[in-house]
């Protein structure tokens, strides 16, 4: 993957940085151009907004991966999750903070900003949101906030710093 | 709209075959459709070919005319199509080949599915294949396309009570049949206490839930019903070919333990056909993945939602009840080669409707459904033929 095409997703990626459609109020992650929910699509075209997720959600199914995908292969067995946010809308990504068994259905979690994977030794490194289970606070930039959305997107974290 | 028949058959050994290349595997497979069609080449109309990524596996894209050119055609310049729709690439060919004939654009076309997968390392071809899901907003946080469909096991073992013996069965059925189809890529059985403690792949999944990587190619001729008789004594005339589509990424289904693509191009596909799910007695069911089967037989109405799983431990389906599931041995025991799976489902379906499928034929088999997905169901395929009395 080139470094632009990662790097152009970066608010998304790194903040969860989603869209709200106007006319009804839905919202989504990653923002879309047009509002899937309204009954008419054309009324929604530039009147979607930029939302700002709160990183607050709960497993809503899960899977304990053994055969990793591409750049994932010194992380198994990893927790990987569909998770409903408290705004609506469901992602996907690792658990962590937690031994993979341990992930429930239902178990509640925070988004966390961690190094996805690198492509190589010398290769560009990916980061992104994981999540972790709520009790867990205090290990990501955005922990222990408030499920409220922020309405700026803040980018308080350092990459540098980041762990998988 | 006219009828659409299929006039003749073709496909190849589906399995590892280091010593074939994908011209010649996909080459073979249409000669014998149009030999089994008793059809010159020069009434050939066109060739439609079903391949999910041979520019990933192969290094070559505009595939179409080479297969064409390597069938000795390429003199004829006949139109010779590439259609691509992840797992479902086959039967999506399938169904742009149907609309051809049955539009009149057409009269006889070749059909092809064909996909060479063995020619880069499992992990690479792995890679390949899951990017049928969404790459930007599933692959990247570290899915793959088994652990999505572990995801949609789980959920469907919460939900309804599915037990991991459930979702084995399948497997253990597809193997059983394989072992009497000579071009399956397995022709070994296998237990439903090897399937359970395979090794794991993505949690509740095991790599005995999952279909292998194949190389193998399928193809079939199509034609005019009204015509049909002039080419073969059995026709079976395409009653049902319908395709439908939902979001890309599995998180953002309405449902995740439903296919919406699969309920819809089922429910067109019954109400074109005018059949319902209790008239089909022999059915090839996209198992993928064991639970990919399982949710199958709920999106296409065969048993109601949450029932896949008693289903399944009762063998419902497995030669008790009015619909035989798999007899080709399913993606699982057959084999997976991505782009052939769509014909080769239904090359299976023309053959028990012929009487010709030996050791595995269900007797007086009429209707039968071909069902193929895409990706974790962004995609799927219902064709549905019958016989021709």
């Amino acid at each position: 993957m080139t470094i632009a095409r990662f790097w152009r997703e970066t608010p998304r990626r790194y903040n969860l940085s989603g869209s709200r459609c106007s006319v009804c109020a839905t919202v989504y992650f990653p923002p879309r151009p047009v509002c899937p929910t309204c009954t008419t699509h054309r009324q929604s075209l530039g009147k979607m907004e930029p939302f700002q997720l709160s990183g607050e959600g709960e497993v809503v199914t899960y899977s304990v991966v053994h055969e990793p995908a591409l750049g994932f292969e010194m992380q198994v067995p990893y927790a990987l999750a569909i998770v409903r946010a408290v705004e609506g809308p469901l992602l996907t990504g690792q658990i962590v903070n937690v031994v993979p068994e341990d992930v429930k259905i239902g178990l509640k979690v925070h988004a966390t900003f961690r190094k996805l994977r690198e492509e190589g030794a010398a290769g560009v490194i990916h980061y992104g949101y994981k999540f972790a289970p709520k009790e867990e606070a205090g290990t990501g930039p955005r922990a222990g906030q408030a499920a409220e959305p922020a309405p700026t997107p803040p980018l308080s974290s350092d990459p540098s710093r980041a762990r998988a | 709209m006219r009828d659409v028949a299929i006039l003749g058959i073709g496909m190849t050994k589906f399995g590892e075959l280091w010593d074939r290349s994908f011209r010649e595997i996909g080459i073979e497979a249409g000669f014998q459709a149009l030999v089994d069609g008793k059809l010159s080449s020069h009434d050939l109309g066109g060739l439609y070919l079903g391949n999910m990524a041979s520019g990933a596996f192969l290094e070559q894209e505009h595939i179409a005319p080479l297969i064409l050119d390597y069938a000795g055609l390429a003199g004829h310049h006949l139109p010779a199509i590439r259609v691509e729709a992840g797992g479902a690439s086959g039967a999506m060919a399938l169904h742009e080949g149907y609309l051809a004939v049955a539009s009149g654009a057409y009269d006889f076309v070749v059909v092809g599915g064909a996909e060479k997968m063995t020619d880069v390392s499992d992990t690479e071809a792995s890679r390949i294949v899951d990017a049928t899901a969404d790459t930007e907003w599933e692959l990247v946080f570290g899915a793959t396309l088994p652990s999505l469909w572990a995801m949609v096991a789980r959920k469907h073992m919460h939900e309804y009570g599915t037990r991991r013996e459930d979702l084995a069965a399948l497997p253990v059925h597809d193997h059983l049949m394989a072992s009497k189809n000579p071009l399956a890529h397995f022709r070994n059985k296998v237990s439903l206490d090897q399937v359970i403690h395979s090794g794991l792949v993505a949690d509740p999944l095991g790599v005995l839930d999952c279909a292998p990587l194949s190389d193998g190619a399928a193809a079939v001729l199509l034609g005019p019903l009204e015509s049909a008789r002039k080419y073969t004594d059995t026709p079976v005339k395409i009653a049902a070919s319908q395709v439908a589509c939902d979001t890309m990424a599995l998180h953002h289904r309405r449902d995740l333990t439903t296919l919406d693509s699969t309920v819809f191009a089922g429910k067109r596909a019954f109400s074109q056909a005018r059949h319902k799910p209790s008239d089909i007695q022999v059915a090839e069911i996209d198992d993928a993945y064991s639970i990919a089967g399982l949710v199958a037989l709920e999106d296409l109405g065969f048993v109601a939602k949450g029932e896949g799983g008693v289903a399944m431990r009762d063998g419902r389906f497995f030669g008790k009840g009015p619909t035989h599931i798999n007899t080709s041995g399913g993606l699982k025991a057959q084999g997976r080669p991505f782009g052939a799976v769509g014909v080769a489902q239904v090359v299976e379906l023309v053959r028990q409707l012929r009487g010709e499928a030996k050791e595995r034929q269900v007797s007086g088999a009429q209707v039968g459904l071909a069902h193929n997905v895409g990706g974790t169901g962004a995609t799927s395929v219902v064709t549905v033929v019958e016989r021709v009395n």
